[in-house]
């Protein structure tokens, strides 16, 4: 009996829960429906006709020779800027003076917006994978390095103690004490870096490419197929979606203690 | 066992100097457990650090088992004043316990002992796998004494652990570590603002004047080995020797120089 009722209670709670999370797209893709189909734009498109377009057009060849290859694109750079964003921010981090030699130089590159590096990237790079891998780790790595500085530099100072008192050092005093510490500060710079790196990623492939998923986009764009120019960005946004979702479960396993504190917190 | 020589130290901000003390001098035998008492503010955490090596001091010496302390000394355990953020939030209890041990290159069985007789020792044993956040606050501070006495130190340090937590769970936290002193023969330096306290735990009451910073006075207590909350707060001696430390104090604050040891 109670079986039943703690059954049906967890049904109900997962029929809120799935409300929640679709009610609002659906909604989005039947205003979107109704407008498109009552709409003369040839630049509209049903909703439908997109699905329909992004089954033939993705579900093909095209899934392995443009959109695999710029998701590892996209990995590679976002890797890449993740190890060398944390590994500077905890080097900076650690050393007032490297920190203050190295602070006016970081914030003028901080301040060029990414695409403007295109160019000069070709240039100097010329225009290939490890170009376009460039153009991703220079735009993300600045939340990233920035944020380490910053929680390296909060690390508790009676944590600190404690670890000098008991001999606490070498590597695990850097894994156990400094990165942990900063671990909720590079998670957020890590989050930030990941909306960045998808949209470089697109960036990198409009210039002077042949293939990959922003080509791609605008090679439909330019060639007036409009479902399926729609039907990519339709891509972009569930990739999007995806590594975001998969971040957050990443986050949440890392930071569990974090969160813990600061229930315990609100509780006081 | 702890040689502490003309302490003087004195903190340099960019444009003030406050000197934290003055001039401490004092020696504890080995196995001896000494309090350490004196006004908020007077520079017992200052001391504290200088003895654990994580100062330097302006002047003079601090000397541990004969050898001079220029870094934290190997045998050495601290209970922080700030108990709380001690601990590890990303460790659980046990994995607090046995951090420094791993640094002491023992093997895994021997560490598993030593932590669990720790954690046993603390009353503990149930809460080795919760996270410092799911406990009360004395909890924590007792994971922080075990995590000390785990490490199995020659000289163990507490700066004022109990400030934070009920009357009752004090008592039986002194208690407590009156056992883990006797049982595993530490010498133990207590520092604590609270005279009753200081009597009730130590061999030895110091007293420390406010700044600048020197020993008022250095109180031998003479009460029986086995202490107990009732019979040995309601004793007579009790009463006599808190009353000592107390004007001692108040001596202190008024900056008078130690009257002539009371008779006894
Ligand atoms: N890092 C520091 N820089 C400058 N001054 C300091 C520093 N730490 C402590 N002081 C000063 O030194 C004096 C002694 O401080 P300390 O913390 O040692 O006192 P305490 O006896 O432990 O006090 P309490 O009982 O409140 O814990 C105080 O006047 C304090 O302001
Ligand atoms: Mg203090």
């Amino acid at each position: 009996m109670t079986l039943v009722i703690r059954t049906v209670r967890i049904t109900r709670r997962g029929a809120v829960r799935l409300t929640q999370l679709f009610l609002l797209p659906v909604l989005l893709i039947l205003l979107w429906w109704w407008y498109s189909s009552a709409s003369a734009s040839y630049y509209m498109t049903t909703p439908g006709e997109i699905a329909a377009t992004f089954v033939e057009v993705w579900f093909s060849e095209r899934f392995f020779v443009d959109v695999l290859p710029s998701v590892g694109l996209l990995l590679t750079g976002y890797a890449l800027a993740a190890v060398l964003g944390t590994t500077l921010g905890v080097v900076l981090g650690l050393s007032s003076r490297m920190r203050a030699t190295a602070e006016p130089v970081l914030e003028f590159f901080r301040a060029i917006p990414p695409p403007v590096l295109v160019p000069l990237l070709m240039l100097l790079v010329g225009v290939n994978t490890p170009m376009k891998v460039a153009l991703i780790v220079s735009g993300c790595i600045w939340p990233i390095l920035l944020n380490t500085i910053e929680g390296v530099r909060s690390v508790d100072p009676v944590l600190a103690d404690t670890c000098r008192c008991y001999g606490v050092r070498g590597r695990r005093w850097l894994t156990t004490l400094v990165l942990r510490s900063a671990s909720p500060q590079i998670m957020a710079g890590l989050r930030q870096a990941l909306a960045i790196a998808i949209i470089l990623m697109v960036i990198s492939e409009m210039f002077a490419t042949t293939s990959g998923l922003g080509f791609s986009i605008v090679q439909f764009q330019r060639s007036f197929a409009i479902p399926e120019m729609w039907s990519g960005i339709v891509l972009l946004g569930l990739i999007g979606v995806t590594l975001s979702t998969l971040f957050v479960q990443v986050e949440r396993r890392v930071l569990r203690w974090y969160d813990g504190v600061r229930a315990a917190a609100r509780d006081e | 066992m702890l040689d502490v020589n003309g302490v003087q130290k004195i903190y340099r901000g960019k444009d003030r100097e406050v000197e934290a003390v003055r001039d401490l001098t004092f020696r504890l035998e080995e196995g001896e457990l000494a309090c350490l008492v004196g006004p908020s503010g007077c520079g017992k955490t200052t001391l504290l650090k200088c003895i654990a090596g994580l100062l330097k001091p302006t002047s003079g010496s601090v000397e541990v088992a004969g050898k001079a302390v220029t870094g934290p000394p190997r045998d050495m355990s601290v209970v922080f004043q700030e108990y709380g953020r001690s601990l590890f939030s990303w460790l659980t209890v046990q994995g607090n316990v046995e951090l420094p041990l791993k640094e002491k290159k023992l093997s895994k069985e021997r560490r598993r002992t030593l932590v669990t007789e720790a954690l046993e020792a603390v009353g503990l044993a149930d809460s080795a796998r919760s996270y410092p956040w799911q406990l009360s606050g004395g909890m924590q501070q007792r994971v922080a004494i075990a995590r000390a006495i785990a490490y199995e130190p020659r000289v163990l340090l507490m700066d004022e652990p109990f400030a934070a937590v009920d009357a009752q769970t004090r008592a039986d936290l002194e208690d407590l570590i009156r056992g883990l002193w006797q049982r595993f023969s530490m010498t133990v330096l207590f520092i604590t603002h609270d005279i009753d306290e200081a009597v009730y735990l130590g061999q030895r009451v110091l007293v420390l004047s406010s700044s600048p910073t020197v020993v008022q006075d250095d109180v031998a207590v003479d009460l029986p080995a086995e202490r107990d909350q009732l019979t040995t707060r309601s004793d007579q001696r009790f009463t006599e020797l808190r009353a000592r430390v107390y004007s001692e104090i108040q001596n202190a604050k008024n900056g008078q120089a130690a009257s002539a040891p009371a008779a006894t």
